[in-house]
């Protein structure tokens, strides 16, 4: 498969009152075209400020120490203002979290559209005017042309949000970065969104970078997961592997405190303990304070990534050699045995 | 409808705080008893409060007769003595408050655009003066220094060239507005500035220009619109002193004779015009919101039709 972007060694970080915040910290990944990568991890891994990075809208005191993004041959943390305001909404994306604030709520939403397809594509008004509520109807809202004329206060937050995505589709970009696009909205309303993302991908064969911690959503729309924790990529590989034969202990932290749906005498489960401060980043692996499988060895040294297969691999000592043989825990064994009766795809 | 109800409310509670107030027109010592009470008939002041009331208010309504000045111009008609000198203040306040805004809106759009930099401490400290400051200060010293040392502007109001001896009243009156626009638009600025359809309009690739003049600044805007109603409050106070102070003849500087030799109709007249001017200010203002906010323009459509 293609490779359409690659970011190697990022270094992010940001200037505070109290010290500089380290808040990513050496991320790998790479994206494939047509495919959904979703990113994971709790509040403040670092999930955001690396896709703000990709679309060069870092806050302004936010800044990238190390590393590179290379996407068409370019090097997007290198390029001027100028160049990257070029690539952003024609070329790479973006939908937000919350579709109630993301609209401006003094212009109308089809204008809102159009000014997307004016920036980036020598259309007269006209012919723009025309793309946009073409667009309004691909993304699934009756009525386009009244829409066109509606101001966002009129339109419920499922629409918002669909009307987010039409903006984000106005150029035909290659790559689509979905920052919880679903988060903010109900449950029916979510899954219609899922399904309208799925869908349009398809249509237009978009690579997506999905953002999420809910990992329900991820089952559903992702080929491969990355797993964050404080600034650092601990665990990727597909849907499969990472469900089903999960190895960093964050990872399995993280499946096991999804609520499940048929089982309610299950307790819920949370791990234990917060997210480390990113002014001080902890030495070795970040999570080990936190985790009942830590070694010695992971208080005093970063793990590097283990290869698991092709596609899979884990930032754990727990996979060297000299290691000792720890299993995940067993409700999370007994889990995935009962998953994997199901299909993870379809939940 | 309710603008002319609120009109209505204001003149009769002039009438009656007015007749509560201790003093008369006729305090001078050199009159008698006999003249005083002759005086009184004379402008009907020996009748009752009510018959009073009604006959002014008849006056009012139908001819737009304010009445006579007792003491200041001895029974010239309250509305013609307000005739000269009404434009001179409207005009002073209308030119305050538009250069005081605009020259606000800049300087909270620069300082909210460069924030933390030296042109926003700036603002800050020009803010901070400017409210803090009253407006005869800044009169006083703009007059000593470009009137009178630098004999830039005529020193105090010269009917001759309204325009020029107009400049230093209208900056020294406007310093307060713009202090509190500025800050106000700051505030406002920031605050869209950071927010999540900004970050969209980035994400869009709008170049700054765009995201700050088509996306931010109409935004900010509309809450700005609010102070101009307090401040249309404070022009009005403001220019008492100012007037004074610039020798300029308009109806602030008349109003604080009458009310320190109790002319009554005087008081009333330019009282009810202060009151006018809020509340066409106050039109304005929810006119205005209409304009720049489509939220509100979007509901009141849907109560029309
Ligand atoms: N402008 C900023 N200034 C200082 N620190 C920042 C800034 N932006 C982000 N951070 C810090 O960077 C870290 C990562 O933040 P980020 O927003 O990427 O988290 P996230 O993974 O997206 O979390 P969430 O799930 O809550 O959206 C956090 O510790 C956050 O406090
Ligand atoms: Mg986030």
């Amino acid at each position: 498969m293609e490779k359409i972007l690659q970011v190697n060694n990022l270094h992010v970080s940001f200037k505070t009152h109290n010290g500089m915040v380290r808040a990513i910290r050496g991320v790998n990944f790479d994206l494939y075209k047509g495919e959904t990568l979703a990113i994971v991890g709790e509040s403040g891994s670092g999930k955001s400020v690396t896709t703000k990075v990709l679309m060069g809208i870092l806050a302004k005191n936010g800044m990238i120490d190390d590393g590179e993004v290379l996407f068409d041959g370019m090097d997007l943390t290198k390029l001027t203002k100028q160049e990257i305001t070029a690539i952003r909404g024609k070329k790479i994306a973006m939908i937000f979290q919350d579709p109630m604030t993301s609209l401006n709520p003094t212009m109308t939403v089809g204008y809102q559209i159009l000014e997307s397809l004016v920036e980036h594509q020598n259309l007269s008004k006209k012919e723009a005017k025309a793309k946009a509520i073409e667009l309004i109807e691909l993304v699934g809202i009756t009525e386009p042309e009244k829409r066109y004329k509606q101001y966002p206060h009129q339109l419920s937050g499922g629409m918002r949000q669909r009307i987010v995505i039409a903006i984000a589709l106005a150029c035909n970009p290659r790559i689509l970065i979905a920052d919880e696009p679903t988060t903010a909205l109900d449950v029916t309303i979510q899954a219609q969104i899922l399904e309208l993302i799925k869908e349009l991908q398809q249509k237009i064969g978009l690579s997506i970078i999905f953002i999420t911690h809910d990992l329900g959503v991820v089952a559903n729309v992702a080929d491969r997961v990355a797993v964050m924790y404080a600034g650092k990529i601990v665990e990727y590989g597909t849907v499969q592997e990472i469900f089903l034969e999960p190895y960093h202990p964050y990872t399995w932290g993280l499946l096991a405190s999804v609520p499940e749906m048929e089982d309610t005498s299950n307790e819920l489960y949370a791990i234990p303990g917060a997210p480390p401060n990113l002014l001080e980043p902890p030495k070795g692996d970040a999570f080990a304070v936190r985790s009942e499988f830590a070694l010695k060895i992971d208080f005093e040294e970063e793990p590097p990534f283990f290869k698991i297969s092709d596609t899979h691999y884990a930032a754990t000592w727990l996979l060297h050699e000299n290691a000792p043989a720890i299993e995940m825990p067993a409700m999370l064994k007994e889990r995935i045995k009962k998953m994997k009766k199901g299909v993870p795809h379809e939940r | 409808m309710i603008s002319l109800a609120t009109l209505f409310v204001i003149l009769t509670l002039l009438f009656i705080l007015l007749e509560l107030m201790p003093g008369s027109p006729f305090n001078d010592e050199k009159l008698s008893e006999e003249q005083k009470e002759l005086l009184y008939k004379k402008y009907d002041l020996d009748k009752p409060l009510q018959v009073r009331y009604v006959t002014y208010l008849k006056n009012v309504i139908i001819e737009g007769d304010f009445g006579q000045s007792y003491t200041i111009q001895k029974n010239v008609d309250v509305s013609k003595l307000l005739k000269d000198r009404l434009p001179i203040s409207v005009r002073l306040g209308i030119q305050s408050l538009i250069v005081g805004s605009i020259i606000g809106i800049l300087l909270g759009v620069i300082a909210a655009v460069y924030k933390n930099s030296k042109w926003d401490t700036f603002t800050t400290i020009f803010a901070v003066i400017g409210v803090s400051v009253p407006s005869y200060v800044f009169a006083l010293g703009l007059s000593y220094f470009l009137g009178y040392k630098l004999k830039l502007f005529p020193f105090t109001y010269d009917i001759y060239s309204p325009v020029q001896s107009s400049i230093l009243p209208t900056f020294a009156l406007s310093m307060f507005v713009i202090a509190t626009v500025a800050r106000f638009m700051r505030t406002e600025l920031v605050e869209v500035l950071s927010s999540d359809y900004i970050l969209l309009a980035e994400a869009k690739g709008l170049n700054t220009k765009k995201v700050i003049f088509k996306h931010s600044i109409r935004n900010a805007l509309i809450p700005v619109i609010t102070v101009l109603g307090p401040l249309t409050v404070g022009l009005m106070t403001g220019s008492l002193v100012i007037e004074r102070i610039f020798g300029i003849p308009g109806i602030g500087d008349l109003l604080v004779t009458a009310i320190s030799v109790n002319d009554f109709n005087i008081i009333i007249g330019i009282a009810f015009f202060y009151s006018l001017f809020y509340i066409l200010m106050a039109l304005i203002i929810d006119t205005l919101y209409g304009v720049i906010d489509p939220r509100i323009r979007v509901a009141k459509e849907g109560r029309n039709g």
